[in-house]
């Protein structure tokens, strides 16, 4: 076996005993960071690997979150038709947005994505008889459940979110070291020169991007299932930036890089809001001085020094 | 005569008003080593940059293997067997040497074997795992040089190769490109050296028009390329 398979494995199994070792109030927190961790792998696909730099991945996971939530609220859906629906959702919202936004690049690119994810924003706020917009509605108890598991209870929701984390980090594991993801790469390093390669560069891109949207929008309807609500707010601007900040903490182009940001950023929040009511002042300080000093973030800086291998 | 494996008819290129290329005609036979020599600004570049379908052309003709190429976009051109070597240095600087090769030779249905053997041959089968941003810019050239190579392509364009390379280095070049079996080659060049001594065929460009065109020894004779180009001094 291969070392990055087997740190993707142990990490899977770390992740699997902490349920049982951590204390109930951790053991809550990890299973949403690993939702949100699942969201940023999502976006490191795209930016991280491919290096299409997007300001609007809350439209994806929206969709997804959207996706499940409307079709179980209104169509009564049980819940893995209604992940069937979030999953065809978000990749066809990241096809269309990824059609249109990668006829630019660099800046206007950013640009582009961040507007279609305004539209997606207010598009949510537009339909509120059925969204009840940045209210949101929730999804009762009854209904959060796949094969009788209770997916509101710590166990339940831990695992389905382990089960989700660990699919993702396999498969994007795989995936970048196979040519696809090492073309996706070689992309991200110099466009051009990939195309005079023979690449079609476009196309993989495109590819990219609605695999990227796709898992995004996993991790949105993975929130809404797990922990009953669906929301406007989760398709705002916020939404956007935090998967590329865990993803810039964690060290772009990692496979672990997004774990170990959506972590780190979680409880860099926790624990300065349990100090001061400045917390955001800290989180701020923190990763100014991160970017700063790691610009390749903490796994990034890692394999560099240290970890050549790291995956 | 062997079969002509390029040509163009007619090609022009035109930025803002100014004739960068204008009606160029141009035959390559298969097998050939053409090069294509000129001035500064006689358009060499824009010439090469039309036929793999990095510049837009103006107006005219891309004919590769009998196929009207004009319409296809670069990298479709590329997959049909052309290979390029950009002016400026151009290779994936974050990634090790050997990911550069393997990069090249699997678009272009090669195996790890084409990879092995392509290192040996341009000589860096000792640096395979460094990070190509870290060799020296002579070794940077060589493995865009074996980049094209590990494609096995039918045309292989090169646009200044030896453009800071060492001595033993331009020698080395010069054995390798004579050496390939089964690929035509198009060679920008001021070396002249390399160019009399590679080229079984030569076109000069001058202002964007195909000034001349023969064998080496024609055209070291023609007063016209002196005047233009060579110098007197070339002699």
């Amino acid at each position: 076996m291969n070392r990055p398979l087997a740190l993707h494995l142990l990490v899977i199994a770390a992740l699997a005993a902490a349920f049982f070792v951590l204390p109930d109030y951790h053991s809550g927190n990890l299973a949403r960071i690993m939702v949100l961790a699942v969201y940023a792998m999502g976006y490191n696909l795209a930016f991280g690997y491919t290096g299409l730099l997007s300001l609007g991945h809350a439209l994806f996971f929206a969709a997804g979150m959207y996706g499940l939530a409307l079709s179980m609220q209104h169509l009564s859906l049980t819940a893995i038709p209604a992940l069937m629906v979030a999953l065809i959702a978000s990749a066809l919202v990241a096809g269309i947005t990824g059609a249109l936004a990668l006829r630019t690049r660099g800046v206007a690119f950013m640009i582009v994505t961040l507007m279609f994810a305004q539209a997606g924003y207010l598009t949510a706020l537009y339909f509120v008889q059925y969204t009840r917009g940045d209210e949101g509605f929730v999804l009762p108890q009854a209904v959060r459940q796949i094969a009788g598991v209770d997916l509101s209870s710590a166990m339940g929701r831990y695992f389905a979110a382990l089960i989700l984390f660990s699919v993702t980090l396999l498969i994007i594991g795989a995936l970048v070291r196979a040519p696809f993801g090492r073309t996706l790469i070689a992309i991200r390093e110099n466009e051009a020169r990939a195309t005079m390669l023979g690449y079609d560069v476009q196309r993989r891109k495109w590819l990219a991007l609605v695999a990227s949207g796709t898992i995004s929008g996993m991790a949105g309807a993975a929130y809404a299932l797990l922990f009953g609500y669906a929301g406007a707010s989760f398709a705002a601007v916020p939404y956007s930036i935090f998967p590329l900040l865990y993803v810039l903490l964690g060290g772009a182009g990692t496979t672990l890089g997004p774990l170990v940001g959506a972590v780190f950023m979680f409880y860099l929040i926790d624990l300065s809001s349990g100090v001061t009511d400045a917390y955001m002042l800290v989180a701020g300080v923190v990763l100014v001085l991160l970017t700063l000093f790691l610009p390749q973030g903490l796994l990034g800086t890692l394999r560099k020094r240290w970890v050549p291998w790291l995956p | 005569m062997a079969a002509v494996i390029l040509k163009t008819r007619g090609l022009t290129k035109t930025y803002a008003g100014v004739q960068a290329n204008t009606d160029i005609d141009f035959d390559l036979p298969e097998g050939q080593i053409r090069a294509l020599i000129g001035p500064n600004g006689a358009g060499k570049t824009t010439f090469v940059g039309m036929l793999c379908g990095r510049i837009p052309v103006t107006r005219g003709k891309v004919i590769f293997d009998g196929r009207d190429i004009s319409a296809l976009p670069a990298h479709k051109r590329i997959a049909l067997g052309i290979a390029y070597t950009f002016q400026i240095t151009s290779v994936f600087a974050g990634l090790s040497v050997h990911e550069n090769i393997a990069l090249a030779a699997r678009r272009a249905g090669g195996n790890a074997a084409r990879v092995t053997e392509t290192l040996e041959r341009v000589g860096l089968a000792d640096r395979a795992g460094q990070t190509a941003g870290d060799l020296s810019y002579g070794h940077q050239r060589i493995l865009e040089i074996g980049m094209g190579l590990a494609q096995s392509p039918r045309l292989f364009i090169l646009d200044e190769p030896t453009q800071g390379l060492a001595e033993s280095e331009v020698a080395a070049f010069k054995t390798l490109i004579t050496g390939l079996k089964n690929t035509t080659i198009l060679l920008i060049e001021h070396n002249m050296s390399v160019v009399m001594e590679t080229a079984d065929y030569i076109t000069v460009l001058d202002q964007g028009m195909t000034l001349a065109e023969g064998t080496p020894d024609a055209i070291r004779a023609n007063r016209a390329v002196r005047a233009a180009y060579l110098g007197t001094a070339d002699a």
